[in-house]
């Protein structure tokens, strides 16, 4: 009897190691992350480890340019090509001595940003750059550290349209401090805090030369022309801190929920009401804020104020907007919006959200259907109670010539192309729901 | 016989500093209590659950000299605010740190207390007077 129970627990043993054998072989083979994205569906890594990885751009032989926010060997732009490796992209040219978000290839050029100027460099017909000394387009914008990435989209009539973030949370006469009050008007806005339009294809422009095309935008890092309405789009990073900052005015348990993240369609002299007003995705209206007397209810000027066309969960962070215009995804994607979540830090009752990228169907230049998630997993976990513990951050998003798109990681500086083919199942079967998607 | 002296002395550095160490990790816990409850409402929001701030924004308190390194400094961060460049470990932090008026010496004193006795830290306590000398200066 003994001896056939250890007999049995031998046995039971070695099933188990051989389990636990093929187990680790399997995990091995396994991509880093799981990114679950939705039924026929695909999502490859495409390269890894290329640096801090800001927006990219797809020119038309499948070249990816990169604008890095850390030089890499000295270069703040790499340029990618596919190698026989899967998953690891060739550097196959290097150059801009400068840190930086945007870029972006329009009429022949392109198009990047440090986060004070905007430089271009010429494309000869097979899309490569001729030289990479640079034309100075724009320089002198305004960079005080916070919110001073400058992001960039190009119209069909020869503009420019650069980001201006605020250098302040709310306009706070004391920035972040507990119950300091609101500058009234705020002095911010003279020089950040909207949208700048300036000239494509003029050599140094600075503030006098270009418009303010919108104002009372806080920060945008993810904006995009839409060709078809032919108008901007951009996605604002809503305020911080509310409910630590005014713990008499919010529920301490709702606070992870103010205010909304909003996407915007931009017209020229629009006004959005940052510092003034904040979207309350739980009322669905811009209310006034807390530093200009707002009580969570009052509403006061913030009926001038333009609404969003999108209103996303609070503090996750939209570093990326991108309409899609390809044809390889189904078509409920054509001219829909994707938007790469870059996550939250300023969600500290209930955990962090957002490391995702999201996509609203859009007809006729409008919404017309709910937000949902549409590629998962980049944070490497279920649920992230510290920002840094996120493995990767979602932070660009460009669309390839065959249609596929490319997603940055600005962590650890990975890319992943998403392809579709109507013949093949997903690789994670299902799209990646989560109860967030239920929010407005 | 120079080496020697060298070696004796290192010995010596070695086994004051694990003593001091020893020394330091003899922080009440009912300070570190409070001062895990201040830093729950006043700090974790930024700086994190696990002290390791959140990247290009809002600088880490775990091991860093900015929180183990000068008293003096430390406070005056907490009384006056910061609004300058921080670089740590090659990493630029972009979020301006507010003062915090609202504490009451003690609470300070606790709090600063508990960062640097958290994340790894071991450093030794800052004490009420001490927050008071540098509150004093700015006033």
């Amino acid at each position: 009897m003994k001896i056939k129970m250890i007999a049995a627990l031998k046995s039971a043993t070695l099933l188990l190691v051989s389990f636990m054998t093929i187990g680790t072989a399997v995990i091995a083979q396994l991509p880093l992350v799981d990114i679950k994205v939705p039924a026929g569906f695909n999502a490859s890594l495409y390269a890894e480890g290329i640096g801090r990885a800001r927006h990219l751009v797809v020119n038309k032989n499948d070249k990816v340019f990169v604008k890095l926010e850390r030089l890499s060997k000295g270069n703040g732009i790499v340029e990618l090509a596919e190698s026989k490796t899967p998953g690891k992209a060739e550097v196959i040219n290097a150059f801009a001595s400068y840190t930086g978000t945007g870029i972006a290839i329009k009429n022949g050029y392109l198009y990047a940003t440090s986060n004070t100027e905007v430089f271009r460099y010429k494309l000869n017909s097979d899309m490569e750059v001729i030289s990479t000394e640079p034309e100075l387009i724009v320089t002198g914008l305004i960079d005080r550290r916070q919110h001073n990435s400058k992001s960039i989209a190009l119209d069909n009539a020869g503009n420019l349209y650069v980001n201006i973030g605020a250098f302040s949370n709310s306009c706070q006469e004391k920035d972040r401090q507990n119950g300091s009050l609101g500058m009234d008007p705020c002095p911010v806005l003279d020089s950040a805090g909207g949208i700048w339009q300036f000239t494509a294809d003029k050599l140094n422009q600075t503030y006098k030369d270009g418009s303010r095309y919108a104002t009372g935008i806080r920060n945008v890092v993810g904006l995009d022309w839409n060709d078809e309405i032919n108008e901007l789009f951009v996605m604002q990073h809503g305020r911080d801190q509310l409910g630590s900052m005014f713990p008499n005015v919010f529920d301490a348990q709702k606070v992870d929920e103010l205010p909304a993240e909003e996407m915007f369609l931009v017209k020229k002299g629009m006004n959005f009401g940052w510092p003034y007003c904040y979207y309350d995705p739980i009322q669905n209206k811009k209310v006034l804020s807390p530093e200009y007397g707002g009580d969570g209810k009052k509403i006061g000027r913030c009926a001038e104020m333009q609404d969003p066309v999108v209103a996303f969960p609070a503090h996750m962070a939209p570093n990326a907007l991108l309409f899609y215009t390809g044809t390889m995804f189904p078509d409920r994607y054509k001219n829909g919006a994707f938007i790469a979540f870059h996550g939250s830090w300023n969600r500290s009752v209930n955990g962090q959200e957002g490391y995702f990228v999201a996509f609203v169907p859009f007809k006729g230049g409008k919404p017309s259907g709910k937000w949902e998630i549409f590629a998962n997993g980049f944070a490497g976990m279920e649920k992230v109670v510290s920002t840094g513990d996120a493995k990767y951050r979602p932070c660009g998003i460009a669309q390839g010539p065959d249609g596929s798109l490319y997603i940055s990681d600005d962590n650890k500086g990975n890319i992943w192309k998403i392809t579709y083919n109507k013949n093949t199942a997903a690789n994670i079967v299902g799209s990646a729901n989560n109860n967030l998607a239920t929010a407005p | 016989m120079k080496k020697l002296a060298i070696i004796a002395t290192l010995v010596v550095l070695a086994a004051s500093v694990v003593f001091a160490q020893a020394k330091q990790s003899a922080v009440s816990k009912e300070v570190m209590d409070r001062g895990k409850t201040i830093y729950e409402t006043n700090c974790q929001a930024c700086h994190q659950p696990n002290g390791m701030g959140v990247p290009r924004l809002n600088p880490p308190l775990a091991k860093t000299q900015y929180v183990v390194g000068d008293k003096a400094r430390l406070i005056q961060i907490v009384a006056k605010g910061l609004n300058e460049t921080i670089i740590i470990d090659d990493e630029e932090y972009a979020n301006p740190m507010p003062a915090f008026p609202q504490l009451t010496d003690q609470q300070v004193a606790d709090v600063l207390t508990y960062v640097r006795n958290s994340f790894g830290n071991k450093a030794t306590p800052i004490t009420t007077a001490q927050v008071k000398v540098e509150r004093a200066k700015i006033k």
